[in-house]
This record gives structure tokens, C-alpha cells and sequence, in this order.
């Protein structure tokens, strides 16, 4: 199999299990009121090693999974993991590339906004939703626990996917205008 | 995005015999041996935490179920002699009444898969699906007491819609009063509240709620009554207030579901 198969194949892989993990094991695990979600600390972490375009296609097919494993609205959870694993990815590339706290920062603000996201999409698909219980009881713990979990979810994400090969970064900055 | 948006748009529009739904259920047929498989492999390591967990709070929790024990064994006493007094004058009756719980309902005992990922949704996830005799609207329930209903069926799998859920509630009443209402999500996660009961009804705090199964003209009640829910931890009501105001802790552990048992009606309504 050629090399550029391989590297999507891992991160498909990858990302096929951490959903798998989230949906059955992860979501069922209650500490202070919230729950880590580790599928998204998986997806920061690639969208952080591998860059916008992967973020946004693991994003999309993690919340195909998680949406068709729950019977829930197409496309909601796909929505949201897209846009988080573009906008981690653009970091990553950008302002965020070698710098050590990138991980814990796109963590903390992707938990917050996916969060933020999901209420205002639910609340338009006419879903009763409490902004309170939301934003105030498990969004304070879910960032919490989000962020205990991100350095061993990102040092685990960086070896399966094996980042002997250099990382295809920017290498040179055209001034516009 | 695009596609997203373009699934969120196909999948909310259409009905639920559509192509997309189709689709999706054929989807969590594949990924249901993968969540099970899942399961499996947690299952060891979440039962040694609850084993932990369950011997921090074991001392006080055995006092307190001492004296609930000595409690329920007097009721139970009473209870078998009303319950046969209750059967004899039904039989002398001819009385004709609604499906009682549990003998009019065949019990499918079921794994839980998934659970939902977002606190708006208060599904989760469940083993079994059409190829068990399940349906749309069927209760769900635990040993414990009332967990939800079937919110929708895939051939193996099927959603059920929690108790919790904004969208969900149930026509209860006080077990001890026969205070009726109306058992919703409460304020907070895993809490429910009881509303619509008429400040002239009884209502005291450590009451037993269960399910009412009412029957109004052609409609009637999905839940059979007699279901325990939770107990009234909390009622108050003021002038102002129509109704009373009161909390129930439900008696299911909302949080940690492992396993459910749908209740399928022996004989359906006709449509």
C-alpha cells in the first residue's frame, strides 16, 4: 500500500475508534456532572499534528459515526466536529505550530465552542434546551476533565500515528497587499 | 459543512420510514458489534470502579437500607393481603380494566450500547430493535423503576428517549395520596420534578411516585400503571402557584444504565 494511503487510512482507523469508544464507554462516564470526551481530544490532537484538511474529514466522519451509532439528526455532530477540526487544524498550521500549550488551548476553547455550537443548533432544530444545565453544570467539568485527559490523548494520537515523517507545514509566509 | 448541512436539512424533513433513516439504521446494524465488543472489554474495569465506589458509601448505605427493609416488610405484608383482596372482588367484578404491569407486558431484558454524546439529548442506545417485537413508544424500564420509551427502532438496535428528557413526561401520581400529575425532566441533570398536581391533593415528601396509566376516550396512557418513578424529595407551593411545586429523585440511576428491559405489549391496540 503507497504511504499516502496509510496516513489516512491511521487517522480513519483512529478516528473510527475513539467514536466507538466515546458513544459506548466515555459518554457513560459521570465525574462532578460532566464527561470526557475523548473523541474530540482525538480530533484535536490530529487537526493538530495533521493539519486543516484532516481535521475537518476526521471531524465529519467522527460525527457520522457517533450520530448514526446514537439514531440521532444526521449530520448535527458532523456539523460541529467539522468546523472544530478546521479551525483546530488552521491553529495548528498558523499561530499554534511548535508551540506547547497549542493542545491544551485548542482543547479548552473547542470543548467550550463545540459546546456553545450544539446548544444554538439544537435550540434552532426546535430541541428544549437548558443553557443553564449546559453551560454552567457540565461545561465546567467537561472542560476540566477535557483538559486532564489531553496530554496522554495527544501523546497517544502523535504515536499511533507514527510522526517520523515530518509534518507538512507552511514554510514560507507570502506578505498580501 | 455543505454535506452537513445538507443531511441535517434531508434528515429532519423527511418521515421516518425515509431513505436517510434507512440508511442509518443499516449503519448501526454494522457498528452494533463494535459497541458491543466495546462494552465487553469495559465491562470489567467499570464494575471493579463501581465496586470501589459502592464501598466508600456501603456503612451508611446499609444502616439506612436496614430501616427502609423493616419498613417495606410490614407494607409488603399488607400488600399481599390487599392484592389478593384486589384480585377476588376484580374476579367477582368481571372488572374490565387497563393492561396491568408487568403480566400484561413480555419483558425483553436488553444491553445498553450507547449514550448519547451531548447533554441535549437524553437518549441512549439499546441491544435490541423491531427483530425483538419492539416498537415505537413501548416503556422501558429497570428493576429499579421507569426509564423512558422507545423513541426509535432500527432492526437490532433502537433509541430510548430517558425520562430526563425535555421532551418526555408521564402522568403520575403519589402512590400513598393518589395525588395525580405530571412527571417531567427536573432542573438539573437527572432530577425530575412533578407538576400539575392541584394544591388540594396531598402531597408529602418520601412518597412513592408510580406511573398512573390513565385512559381518556381513545387515548390512553403508553406506560401501564403501577411503574415506580422516584420519591418525592422536595414539595412546596404558595399563593401564587396553581399548582404544587415538587421534586422527585427517580429511583433508576439515570447516569449509569448498563442494562434495560423493554416491556412489549402482549396484545397491541388496534391503530
Amino acid at each position: 500500500m503507497s504511504v499516502s494511503l496509510v496516513e489516512p487510512l491511521k487517522v480513519a482507523v483512529l478516528v473510527f475508534v475513539a467514536s466507538i469508544l466515546q458513544v459506548t464507554i466515555f459518554s457513560q462516564i459521570s465525574i462532578l456532572g460532566g464527561y470526557p470526551d475523548v473523541l474530540l481530544l482525538t480530533l484535536v490532537a490530529i487537526a493538530l499534528l495533521r493539519g486543516s484538511i484532516y481535521g475537518a474529514a476526521a471531524g465529519f466522519f467522527a460525527g457520522l459515526i457517533v450520530d448514526t451509532a446514537n439514531l440521532g439528526t444526521l449530520g448535527v455532530t458532523s456539523l460541529l466536529l467539522t468546523i472544530a477540526g478546521y479551525w483546530i487544524g488552521r491553529y495548528g498550521e498558523t499561530t499554534g505550530r511548535d508551540r506547547a500549550h497549542a493542545p491544551f488551548v485548542s482543547v479548552a476553547v473547542a470543548t467550550i465552542l463545540v459546546q456553545l455550537g450544539a446548544l444554538i443548533l439544537h435550540y434552532l432544530l426546535g430541541d428544549p434546551v437548558s443553557a443553564r444545565t449546559v453551560l454552567l453544570e457540565t461545561l465546567p467539568p467537561k472542560v476540566l476533565l477535557n483538559l486532564l485527559l489531553t496530554l496522554p490523548v495527544y501523546a497517544l494520537t502523535r504515536w499511533l500515528l507514527g510522526l517520523a515523517r515530518p509534518v507538512e507545514t507552511a514554510t514560507e509566509v507570502r506578505l498580501l497587499g | 459543512m455543505l454535506l452537513s448541512l445538507v443531511l441535517i436539512t434531508v434528515y429532519f424533513r423527511e418521515s421516518a420510514s425515509g431513505g436517510l433513516h434507512g440508511v442509518q439504521s443499516a449503519g448501526a446494524t454494522v457498528l452494533r458489534p463494535f459497541e458491543i465488543g466495546a462494552n465487553r472489554v469495559a465491562a470489567p474495569f467499570r464494575d471493579t470502579y463501581g465496586w470501589f465506589s459502592g464501598l466508600i458509601h456501603a456503612k451508611s448505605e446499609n444502616a439506612r437500607l436496614r430501616a427502609q427493609v423493616d419498613k417495606l416488610r410490614t407494607e409488603a405484608i399488607q400488600n399481599v393481603n390487599a392484592a389478593q383482596q384486589v384480585n377476588t372482588l376484580r374476579a367477582q367484578l368481571h372488572y374490565v380494566g387497563l393492561p396491568r404491569f408487568p403480566q400484561d407486558y413480555r419483558p425483553v431484558p436488553t444491553d445498553v450500547l450507547t449514550r448519547a454524546p451531548t447533554d441535549f439529548e437524553q437518549q441512549i442506545g439499546i441491544a435490541a430493535g423491531s427483530s425483538s417485537g419492539i416498537r415505537v413508544n413501548d416503556p422501558v424500564v429497570t428493576p429499579d423503576g421507569l426509564v423512558g420509551k422507545i423513541s426509535h427502532v432500527a432492526g437490532h438496535s433502537a433509541q430510548v428517549t430517558l425520562l430526563t428528557d425535555a421532551n418526555n413526561a408521564v402522568a403520575a401520581l403519589d402512590a400513598s395520596t393518589q395525588a395525580a400529575g405530571l412527571v417531567s425532566h427536573g432542573e438539573g441533570p437527572s432530577t425530575l420534578a412533578l407538576d400539575r398536581v392541584q394544591k388540594s391533593a396531598v402531597l408529602n415528601e418520601g412518597d412513592t411516585v408510580v406511573t398512573q396509566g390513565f385512559k381518556y376516550g381513545s387515548l390512553s396512557s403508553i406506560y401501564p400503571a403501577g411503574i415506580p418513578i422516584g420519591i418525592v424529595s422536595g414539595a412546596s407551593n404558595s399563593e401564587l402557584d396553581l399548582y404544587w411545586n415538587a421534586q422527585v429523585a427517580p429511583f433508576v440511576h439515570f447516569d449509569s444504565l448498563h442494562s434495560v428491559i423493554v416491556l412489549v405489549p402482549k396484545r397491541r391496540p388496534q391503530p
